[in-house]
C-alpha cells in the first residue's frame, strides 16, 4: 500500500489502492475548489462563535454578535409599535367623534380597528361582521343600545351583561312562559310578528295586541318600536336577531335568550375600543 | 506620442503588419485559452466617420437626455424622460404611464425585437457594429487608450516593456480616464430615476439615496470591466446575440465580406510572382485588415461568430488600395448571392482555382460583369415583413396611447357580507370604487349610479346625504378611493342579482368612464 506507483501513461502518481488491476490516479483537487472547501471551514467556525450555535446542557452559547430571533422579533414590533405610536396617541386623546371627523386618524383608526377586530370580534360577529342568529350583525342601522360613536364605544368597553362590569349594558326579558297561558303567547307572537309584516293569522294577532300592551309595551314601546335606554329591540323592522318566523317569535317570548359580550376596555385598553368604535361605525349602519 | 515601430512606406509601397487572428485556424485553439491582447490600430475613412457620429448621438442621447426638460404643469415633474419609481409613474416628454399601462413599454420591447430583425436582416450586424453600447463604450476606452498610450505598435511595445516610470504613468492616466468615463456613465443612469439637477446636488454633496450611489458604483464597475478590461470577449463569450443573428441573416443580407475571388492568391510579392508568370490578386497580405480589427480577427478567413462588422477593416484596406491604385472594395459590404456570383466568376463556374484575370480588364479595373450591391437589395419580402410587423406594432401602440382613457373607475364588490339587510328591510351592497385621474391637474369627478331602480348610495368620508350622485374631489395624477354604501329599497328589488353602472364624468372635459357592477340580494 505504501509503495509509490506511478501511473506510465498519464505519469501520475496513483493512490495505492488496486482492484484487479485497476488503480485510481492521485490527481490534485482543482485549487479554487480547495480554496473555497476551507473557506467554508473557515466560515463555518467564525459562525459558530459569531452566532448562537452550541447547545450546552441547560443554555447555548449565545455568540459574540449577541443574535436571537426573539430579540429580532421584539425589535421589529417595537418598531412597528413606535411608527403607529403618533396616530396612537392622538386618538387617544380625542373622542370617536373627533377621530371620526379627522380623515388621517379616521383612516389610522378604520385599520386599527380592522386589525383588531380580526384577533377578538370575529369568532361571535364574523368575519365580515355579518353575525349570524344570535349575534348582530354590525353592518346594518338597527342597534339594541344605539348607532352613534359614542354608544358602540360604550357597548364595546363595557359589553353587553357582562358580570365582571358593573356598568355593562344589561336587560333582561322575563321568561313569559310561565306568567301567559300558551294561547296567549300564541296570540302575542302573532301579534309582533304582523308589526313588521310577516305571514300571520290577523285574528290571533288581534287578540295579542291586547296581550302585549298589557305586558310588553311597558319596554318595547306603545307601536313595539323598542327603546334602546332599556336595550329593548324595535319589533317593526326587518331586522331579528333570533329570527322572524312565527316559532322562533314564540320561543323568544317562552324563555328568551340573552346573549352575553364580554367588556373589552380592560383587556384592550382605551385607545383599542375607540379603534374598533370607529370601524364599527365606518361599516355602514353608523348613525 | 511617437509611434516607434512605424516604418514610413514608400509611394506604391504598403507596410506588411505583424498581425495574426486571435482565433486564428492556424493554431489548435484548446476549450480554455488565455486572451489574447488586441491592439487595434487606428483607421480613417468613411465607415470611421460614420462610427464616429454614431459614437457621438448615441453617448448625447445617454448622457444629455435626463437634462432635457419638459412642462407638465405645477402637479408633475418637469424632465422629459422619467422613471418615478417612488410614484410609479413613467414620464417621456408628452407621454406618461401609469403601471398599469405598462403593456405600452412592452410594445416597445417587441419593436425594439422586431427592428433589430429587421435590420439584420437587411444590413446584417449593424446593431453590433455600430449602436451596441458595448461597441460604443469600447470605441471610447479606444479613443482614450490610443491618446495616452499611442497607436498599434506604441502600445505593443509599451505592453512588452518592463514597467518603469513611464509605463506607469501612462497606465494610472489610462486607468484613471476610464474610471472618469465609467462613474460618468453609472452617474448619468441614475439621473433617469429622480429629478436631475437636484439629484446631481445630492450625490455630490453625499446626501442621495443610498441606491443611488450603489447603482452608480455597479454601472462604474460594469462599464470600467467591460468597456476597459473585457472589450471584445464581452461579444464572443458573453453575447447570445452572435448566435442568433444566423438565423436573422440570409444571402441577400449586407455583410463585411473579404471578396477573395479577387483578392487571390494573395501575394507579399506581387511584382516578382507575376514576373515569374503566376497569378496575382489584389490581396497583397498587408494584414491592414488584421491590424485594424477591434476583435481581433482576420476577415479574410471569412464570416465569423466573432465579427461586429464594424467595417474598419473596409477602410483600412481601402486605403491601401488606394496606396496601390486598385479599385476599392477588396473587403466591403457585399451579399452572399452577390459574392458567390462573383465566385462563380472568378473559378469558372467553381470548375477552376480563382484566377484574377477573369474578374479583371486588361487595365486592371473590374469586369463589367461583377456584381455590386444595390439598395434595392434591400426591399425584398423579408425585409418587407418585418418592416409591416414593425410598422404595425408602432401604430397600435401610438393609437393606444393617443386613445386611451385618462380617467378611469374601477370598483371592487364588497364579498363579506355580499349584502345587508336594513331595518326598513332595504338592501344595501358596499362597494371600493377607485378614481384614477390621470392627468397632472386636481379634477371634480361626479359619480353617478346608472339603472338599479330606486337606489342611492353614500360614500364614507363626504358628509351628504345619500343621493344618486356625487361629486368628488381626485388630486392631480392620483387615484382616489371611496367606500360606497349603496341602498335599494325592498319594493325596488328585482332579482338576487341586478347589474348596474358606476358612470363617472368630468364635466369640464366631458371624459367619461363606466364600470358595469352587480347589486346582490336575498333569495327570497
Amino acid at each position: 500500500m505504501s509503495e509509490k506507483h506511478i501511473d506510465e501513461v498519464s505519469g501520475v502518481d496513483t493512490t495505492g489502492h488496486e482492484w484487479d488491476g485497476i488503480r485510481e490516479l492521485n490527481n490534485p483537487l482543482p485549487r479554487w475548489w480547495v480554496i473555497t472547501f476551507y473557506i467554508t471551514i473557515a466560515w463555518a467556525l467564525a459562525y459558530t462563535v459569531a452566532y448562537p450555535a452550541w447547545p450546552l446542557v441547560s443554555s447555548f452559547t449565545g455568540g459574540l454578535l449577541g443574535y436571537s430571533s426573539r430579540v429580532e422579533l421584539k425589535d421589529a414590533m417595537a418598531l412597528a409599535e413606535a411608527s403607529r405610536a403618533e396616530y396612537a396617541a392622538a386618538v387617544a386623546q380625542k373622542s370617536v367623534e373627533e377621530v371620526l371627523a379627522d380623515d388621517t386618524l379616521r383612516t389610522f383608526a378604520t385599520s386599527a380597528g380592522a386589525a383588531a377586530f380580526k384577533v377578538n370580534c370575529v369568532q361571535c360577529h364574523g368575519s365580515g361582521a355579518a353575525g349570524s342568529a344570535g349575534f348582530p350583525n354590525l353592518n346594518d342601522d338597527e342597534w339594541l343600545w344605539g348607532g352613534a360613536p359614542g354608544d358602540i364605544f360604550t357597548t364595546i368597553a363595557h359589553g353587553i351583561r357582562y358580570g365582571a362590569d358593573d356598568t355593562t349594558r344589561v336587560s333582561e326579558m322575563p321568561a313569559f312562559g310561565e306568567m301567559l297561558e300558551p294561547a296567549q303567547v300564541r296570540q302575542v307572537a302573532s301579534y309582533v310578528v304582523s308589526l313588521s309584516g310577516g305571514a300571520h293569522d290577523a285574528a290571533l294577532a288581534a287578540e295579542g295586541a291586547q296581550v302585549f300592551a298589557d305586558n310588553c309595551a311597558a319596554c318595547h314601546g306603545d307601536a313595539g318600536k323598542g327603546n334602546r335606554e332599556l336595550g329593548a329591540p324595535d319589533l317593526t323592522d326587518a331586522i331579528w336577531l333570533y329570527g322572524s318566523s312565527l316559532d322562533q317569535v314564540a320561543a323568544q317570548v317562552r324563555t328568551p335568550r340573552h346573549g352575553v359580550m364580554p367588556g373589552w376596555q380592560e383587556r384592550l385598553g382605551e385607545t383599542t375600543v375607540k379603534e374598533l368604535a370607529v370601524f364599527i361605525h365606518s361599516l355602514g349602519g353608523g348613525e | 506620442m511617437a509611434t516607434v515601430f512605424d516604418i514610413s512606406s514608400r509611394a506604391g509601397e504598403v507596410e506588411r503588419l505583424d498581425a495574426e487572428a486571435v482565433n486564428s485556424a492556424k493554431v489548435r485553439q484548446p476549450l480554455y485559452a488565455a486572451r489574447k491582447k488586441i491592439f487595434p490600430k487606428a483607421v480613417s475613412g468613411s465607415f470611421r466617420r460614420f462610427k464616429w457620429l454614431v459614437m457621438a448621438i448615441t453617448l448625447g442621447i445617454y448622457y444629455l437626455t435626463p437634462w432635457l426638460r419638459w412642462d407638465r404643469g405645477p402637479f408633475a415633474p418637469d424632465q422629459a424622460v422619467l422613471v418615478d419609481m417612488a410614484n410609479r409613474r413613467f414620464y417621456f416628454f408628452f407621454i406618461e404611464i401609469w403601471p398599469q399601462e405598462f403593456w405600452a413599454v412592452a410594445g416597445l420591447l417587441v419593436m425594439a425585437g422586431v427592428g433589430l430583425f429587421l435590420v439584420t436582416s437587411a444590413v446584417g450586424r449593424a446593431w453590433c457594429g455600430y449602436t451596441c453600447p458595448q461597441t460604443v463604450w469600447v470605441d471610447l476606452f479606444l479613443v482614450v487608450e490610443r491618446w495616452i498610450e499611442g497607436d498599434r505598435n506604441a502600445r505593443i511595445k509599451l505592453d512588452q516593456s518592463p514597467y518603469g516610470t513611464r509605463k506607469l504613468v501612462l497606465r494610472i492616466t489610462k486607468h484613471a480616464i476610464w474610471l472618469a468615463i465609467a462613474v460618468a456613465t453609472g452617474g448619468a443612469w441614475i439621473f433617469y430615476f429622480a429629478d436631475a439637477p437636484t439629484l446631481l446636488a445630492d450625490v455630490v454633496t453625499g446626501t442621495a439615496a443610498p441606491v443611488a450611489y450603489i447603482t452608480i458604483a455597479i454601472l462604474t464597475a460594469t462599464t470600467y470591466t467591460f468597456g476597459g478590461l473585457m472589450r471584445e470577449q464581452v461579444c464572443t463569450y458573453m453575447c447570445p446575440w452572435p448566435r442568433i443573428q444566423a438565423a436573422m441573416l440570409d444571402e441577400r443580407s449586407l455583410t463585411v465580406t473579404y471578396n477573395d475571388w479577387r483578392g487571390e492568391p494573395r501575394s507579399r510579392h506581387a511584382k516578382k510572382q507575376a514576373a515569374a508568370g503566376n497569378a496575382v490578386g489584389d490581396c497583397v497580405d498587408c494584414n491592414a485588415c488584421v491590424a485594424a480589427c477591434p476583435m481581433g480577427i482576420d476577415i479574410r478567413d471569412g464570416q465569423q461568430l466573432e465579427c461586429i462588422t464594424c467595417a474598419l477593416c473596409i477602410d483600412a484596406c481601402d486605403a491601401v488600395m488606394d496606396k496601390l491604385d486598385k479599385p476599392r472594395g477588396l473587403i466591403s459590404y457585399a451579399t452572399l448571392a452577390d459574392y458567390n456570383a462573383n465566385m462563380a466568376l472568378a473559378t469558372a463556374g467553381g470548375t477552376a482555382a480563382i484566377e484574377p484575370a477573369r474578374v479583371h480588364g486588361a487595365d486592371g479595373k473590374l469586369s463589367d460583369r461583377i456584381r455590386h450591391f444595390r439598395w434595392a437589395t434591400l426591399a425584398r419580402p423579408r425585409t418587407m415583413l418585418y418592416f409591416a410587423a414593425w410598422s404595425l406594432v408602432g401604430v397600435a401602440l401610438l393609437w393606444g396611447l393617443l386613445a386611451r382613457d385618462r380617467l378611469e373607475v374601477n370598483v371592487l364588490h364588497d364579498r363579506n357580507p355580499q349584502f345587508v339587510v336594513l331595518s326598513d328591510g332595504s338592501i344595501r351592497n358596499g362597494y371600493t370604487v377607485k378614481l384614477l385621474n390621470k392627468i397632472p391637474e386636481p379634477r371634480t369627478i361626479i359619480v353617478t349610479l346608472q339603472g338599479l331602480r330606486g337606489a342611492e348610495m353614500s360614500v364614507i368620508g363626504i358628509d351628504q346625504p345619500a343621493d344618486r350622485s356625487f361629486a368628488v374631489k381626485v388630486e392631480p395624477d392620483r387615484a382616489r378611493t371611496l367606500k360606497v354604501y349603496v341602498s335599494q329599497p325592498a319594493a325596488d328589488v328585482a332579482g338576487p342579482v341586478q347589474s348596474f353602472n358606476f358612470v363617472v364624468e368630468d364635466k369640464s372635459s366631458f371624459e367619461t368612464d363606466t364600470y358595469t357592477a352587480s347589486f346582490e340580494a336575498p333569495q327570497k
